[in-house]
C-alpha cells in the first residue's frame, strides 16, 4: 500500500500508537512477571512433577521403572484409600449442610436487625476463623479428651459415664464440630455481605405488595443468596476433601482411632513420609485434585441448570 | 498505615457500587427469642477460647484436678509463661519469630505481587490476558493440600527442603488476592488519571507506585490481612518441608509438643500440657487482636469473594 503525502501523518500516528501499545503490553507482562513466576514455581511445576513421577514405580529389583497408569489403577482399587474417601464423603454429606445452615440462619438473623448486640454476635462467631486449625483441634481435643476434658468433667458431676467423643463412633462428628466452629463465621459473612447488597427498593416494593417478613425472606433474600451459597458450598466441599490438620492433631490423642488412612490426604502423607512410596502418593494427590476439580465443576453446572429452570 | 485506615470503605464489588442505604434495621422490633438463641450460640463459640484462657493460668496439677472452667487454686500463668520461653533453650520464642517471619514476608510479598499483577490485568490491554486469567482461575480449583506432597518432592529435588524459602515461596501465591486486586483496580483507579500521568511523561512503574498504589491501598490491606491469616495458620506445608525444630512455625512446634505430651513415657517428668495450652494462647493472640480492630477489612474481603460470579 503506497503512502501518499495526505495519508502520511495518519500513518505516522498509527505507527506511534502501535508502538505505545506494544510498550504498554510489555509493561503489563513485567508487572505480572512476579506473580507468574511464583505461580509457576509453586503451582504449575509441582503439578507437572507429580504427573511425571506418578507413572513410575520404585522397585527393589530394577530401581525406578516406568509403569504407566499402574499407580492410578492401584489407587482406584485400594481399600485403604476407599475407606478414607467414603469417610470424607460422609463428612461432607453431614457437616457441610449443618455448617451452612447455621451460617445462613445467622446471616438472616443479623440482617433482620431484630437481634440485640448483633455486632458482638457477628464478631464472636467470626473470631474462630483467626484461630489456627492446629490450635482449634488442640483445644477441642483437650475439652473432649479423657485426661482433663471439660465434657467428661461435666458428665462426671452429674454422675453419668461420659460419652467417648474421641472414640471410634464419635470421632468424625467431633472433627465436624471443630471444622464447623472454625468456619461458620466465614460463611456467615459471605451470606451477610450478599444480603447487604440487595437494594432496599426491592424490600420497599415488596412491602407495598403486602409481603410479610417470612415471604420476604423466602422470595427475595434466599434467591439473592444463591450465588453466595454456591460459592460457600464449593469452598466447603473442597476444604473437606482435603481434610488433614484436625485428624493429624487428634491422631496424637487417639492413634488407634485416627489411622494413617483416615482421610485421603493423611494417607498420601503417610505413604510418602512413613512408607517411602512417593510415586504412589503422587498418583493419589493427582486423583484427589481431579476429584476436587470435578466436584467444583459439577456443583457449578447443577446450580447453573437449576437457576435456568427457575427463571 | 494511618492514612490507609482513613481510606474509603475497602473494596467496591459490583454490589457495593450502589449508594449505601440506611438499613431498615432501625425500625425493626427486637426479638427476644432471636437474641437469646444467638447469644447462646455465641457462648458456645467463645467457650473453647475461655477454656484456653482459664487453663493457661493453671499448673499441671490443677489442670488435672480442677474443673475446666473453674479458676485455679493459685495463679500459675506467670510461671507457665516463664516455662514456655525457657523450655528447650527457648525454642518457643524461635517458633514465634519464625511464624512472624513467614507471615510478614509471605503475606507482605503475596499482597504486593497480587496488587501489581491485578493492576496490570485491570488496566492494560494485551495479548494473552484472558489466558492468564483462565489458567490462574483453573489452577485455583486444584486444592492446595493436594499440591503439598508434590511440592515437597519437587523442592527436595531443588535442595530447598528445610529452608525458609520452602515455606515462604508457596505462600507468595495468592490467586484470590490477584482477582480481588483486579476487580478493585478496575473501579478504584480511573483511566483518565493514568492518561494524565502519561501525558505528563511519567513512566508506567512510577505511575503505579506514586499514584495507583495509593488508590489501591484499602484493597491491598484486605489481601494482606487474608494472606496473613493463611500464613500464620499454615500447618501442612511447613510440616512436610521442614524437619529441623529451629525452623518450625508455631503450628508445627505446638503439634510436636502435643505428640510428646501424649506419648508420655519419654518425658513423664516434664509436664508438657501447660506448655501446649499456654503456647496455644500466645499463638492465637496476635490474630484475635487484629480481628477485633480490623473487622471492616475482613468483611469487605469476604464480601468481594461472596458477591462476585
Amino acid at each position: 500500500m503506497a503512502i501518499d503525502a495526505v495519508q502520511r501523518p495518519q500513518y505516522a500516528r498509527s505507527v506511534r500508537r502501535a508502538r505505545v501499545r506494544r510498550r504498554l503490553s510489555v509493561t503489563a507482562w513485567l508487572m505480572l512477571a512476579p506473580f507468574i513466576t511464583v505461580f509457576v514455581v509453586s503451582v504449575i511445576a509441582p503439578l507437572l512433577y507429580a504427573l511425571a513421577i506418578s507413572v513410575y514405580q520404585n522397585r527393589i529389583v530394577g530401581g525406578t521403572v516406568f509403569v504407566g497408569l499402574e499407580n492410578y489403577l492401584r489407587a482406584l482399587t485400594d481399600p485403604l484409600l476407599g475407606e478414607g474417601v467414603i469417610r470424607v464423603l460422609l463428612f461432607i454429606a453431614v457437616q457441610v449442610p449443618i455448617m451452612l445452615s447455621i451460617s445462613l440462619t445467622a446471616a438472616l438473623a443479623l440482617d433482620s436487625g431484630r437481634m440485640a448486640g448483633s455486632r458482638t454476635v457477628r464478631l464472636g462467631l467470626f473470631l474462630p476463623y483467626a484461630v489456627p486449625s492446629v490450635v482449634a483441634a488442640l483445644m477441642w481435643g483437650y475439652i473432649f479428651g479423657g485426661q482433663f476434658g471439660l465434657v467428661g468433667q461435666i458428665w462426671g458431676a452429674v454422675g453419668a459415664a461420659p460419652p467417648d467423643l474421641l472414640g471410634n463412633a464419635l470421632m468424625l462428628p467431633s472433627i465436624g464440630n471443630i471444622v464447623t466452629w472454625s468456619m461458620v463465621g466465614y460463611n456467615m459473612l459471605i451470606f451477610y455481605a450478599a444480603l447487604r447488597a440487595v437494594p432496599t427498593e426491592i424490600y420497599e416494593a415488596s412491602a407495598i405488595d403486602g409481603a410479610g417478613e417470612w415471604r420476604r425472606a423466602w422470595s427475595i433474600k434466599l434467591p439473592a443468596l444463591r450465588p453466595a451459597m454456591l460459592l460457600a458450598l464449593v469452598f466447603s466441599i473442597i476444604g473437606s476433601l482435603q481434610l488433614f490438620n484436625e485428624p493429624s492433631i487428634l491422631q496424637a490423642l487417639r492413634p488407634s482411632v485416627i489411622t494413617t488412612n483416615y482421610t485421603p490426604n493423611l494417607y498420601a502423607y503417610s505413604l510418602s513420609f512413613l512408607g517411602g512410596q512417593i510415586n504412589y502418593a503422587a498418583a493419589i494427590a493427582i486423583l484427589m485434585g481431579l476429584v476436587t476439580v470435578i466436584a467444583a465443576v459439577f456443583v457449578q453446572v447443577v446450580s447453573a441448570r437449576a437457576r435456568r429452570q427457575t427463571r | 498505615m494511618t492514612s490507609t485506615m482513613q481510606a474509603p470503605p475497602a473494596v467496591a464489588p459490583e454490589g457495593a457500587a450502589r449508594p449505601t442505604v440506611r438499613r431498615r434495621s432501625r425500625s425493626a422490633r427486637r426479638s427476644v427469642l432471636l437474641t437469646i438463641a444467638y447469644w447462646t450460640l455465641l457462648a458456645y463459640f467463645l467457650l473453647p477460647l475461655a477454656w484456653l484462657v482459664i487453663n493457661s493460668t493453671k499448673s499441671n496439677g490443677d489442670l488435672f484436678t480442677t474443673f475446666g472452667l473453674a479458676l485455679p487454686s493459685d495463679l500459675h500463668l506467670w510461671q507457665n509463661l516463664q516455662d514456655l520461653v525457657t523450655y528447650q533453650d527457648g525454642i518457643f520464642v524461635r517458633w514465634f519469630a519464625n511464624t512472624v517471619l513467614y507471615a510478614v514476608v509471605g503475606a507482605g510479598g503475596a499482597a504486593v505481587i497480587a496488587a501489581i499483577g491485578g493492576y496490570a490485568l485491570a488496566k492494560y490491554a494485551f495479548a494473552g490476558k484472558r489466558a492468564v486469567i483462565v489458567t490462574v482461575l483453573g489452577a485455583t480449583a486444584v486444592p492446595g493440600t493436594a499440591l503439598a506432597v508434590p511440592t515437597y518432592m519437587l523442592f527436595s529435588q531443588w535442595g530447598l527442603i528445610n529452608t525458609e524459602a520452602a515455606v515462604i515461596i508457596p505462600s507468595l501465591v495468592s490467586p484470590f488476592g490477584l482477582f480481588l486486586m483486579m476487580i478493585y483496580a478496575a473501579d478504584a483507579v480511573p483511566d483518565s488519571l493514568l492518561e494524565a500521568a502519561r501525558i505528563d511523561g511519567a513512566g508506567e512503574f512510577r505511575t503505579f507506585w506514586s499514584i495507583s498504589f495509593r488508590l489501591l491501598a484499602p484493597g491491598f490491606v484486605t489481601v494482606l490481612l487474608f494472606q496473613l491469616v493463611q500464613t500464620w495458620n499454615n500447618y501442612f506445608l511447613p510440616l512436610i518441608v521442614l524437619n529441623q525444630q529451629d525452623k518450625f512455625p508455631l503450628t508445627v512446634g505446638l503439634s510436636q509438643w502435643n505428640r510428646l505430651a501424649n506419648a508420655g513415657g519419654v518425658n513423664v517428668a516434664e509436664p508438657l500440657y501447660p506448655l501446649v495450652i499456654t503456647g496455644s494462647l500466645i499463638a492465637i493472640l496476635p490474630l484475635c487482636v487484629a480481628f477485633v480492630f480490623l473487622q471492616r477489612y475482613w468483611q469487605s474481603g469476604i464480601a468481594a469473594g461472596g458477591i462476585k460470579q
